[in-house]
């Protein structure tokens, strides 16, 4: 029987939407107060949505400790109180939420082998959140 | 198609042990939720029924007779319970939020009348949910 299961986490980060591409005018029309050039942050919170058969053995679609360790590591210990826009990910792409949603998502759906990936969603404020399902491969 | 989501608490304590595991490999799957003594949850359960929305009513459901359901089938059995003795799925299958969505999902979907059961979902915390859809 397939079950979904899904997990809550939390991490501080800042970012400045900047691009490259749009003069200084155009960058301040397009991202207002986002465009401050020493940057702001959020209290992101991520939810992880995994599903697969409940395993007879552990009633488990995974164990939750190896899902916890695996986002503990390679996600918030890489995003957690750090700068977006000073990481690899995001020298060439604008640190907005539906992109750090769609770097995670990649994250897990490279490493995680323990069940399948069904969703990453982000919320950056209470306001606004992101869901990303996979299938970027046709942006790149 | 109308969805309506119903909303229920219930806390109950469980522990996770196979008995086909040594103690060790059981300590190492389960870590903590293996103590045998148990630990306990405040659960949330959102069930979500579909249906067409009746012309006389304008209902999909009556929800006066959901919430009965779910009460006599979940709440009645579960609210401060030990899941692993008193609650019959749990003798032989381990109380994971997994098996809890599954088990919830069979004692409703036989009992309910009007509206198809789409989605039970189970918060064992506000950062912990599973969703069940039914074997299909």
């Amino acid at each position: 029987m397939i079950a979904h299961l899904t997990r809550r986490y939390r991490f501080s980060a800042s970012h400045r939407l900047h691009s490259a591409e749009m003069s200084a005018e155009e960058n301040r029309a397009t991202y207002g107060k986002c465009n401050n050039p020493h940057g702001h942050g959020h209290n992101y919170t991520l939810e992880v949505t995994v599903s697969g058969p409940v395993d007879e053995g552990t009633g488990m679609v995974c164990n939750l400790m190896d899902l916890d360790g695996f986002v503990g590591r390679e996600v918030l210990s890489r995003y957690d109180l750090g700068n977006l826009n000073t990481m690899q990910e995001f020298a060439q792409i604008v640190p907005t939420t539906e992109n750090l949603c769609i770097a995670i998502f990649e994250i897990l759906q490279r490493g995680f082998p323990h069940a399948h990936l069904e969703k990453v969603r982000l919320e950056e404020t209470m306001m606004n959140s992101f869901e990303y399902t996979g299938g970027a491969e046709a942006r790149k | 198609m109308v969805y309506l989501t119903r909303k229920a608490e219930f806390s109950a304590s469980h522990y996770y042990h196979n008995p086909d595991f040594t103690p060790e490999e059981n300590r190492r799957v389960f870590g903590k939720c293996n103590n045998p003594n148990g630990h306990g949850h405040n659960y949330t359960l959102e069930v979500t029924v579909k249906g067409e929305v009746d012309p006389r009513s304008g209902f999909v459901v009556d929800l006066k007779q959901l919430k009965e359901v779910m009460h006599r089938e979940v709440l009645d059995a579960m609210d401060h319970r030990f899941l692993n003795k008193e609650v019959p799925e749990f003798f032989t299958r381990i109380p994971t939020t997994e098996n809890l969505a599954i088990a919830i999902w069979q004692r409703l979907e036989t009992k309910l009348r009007q509206a198809r059961l789409h989605r039970v979902r189970v918060y064992e915390t506000p950062d912990l949910f599973v969703d069940f859809y039914g074997e299909s």
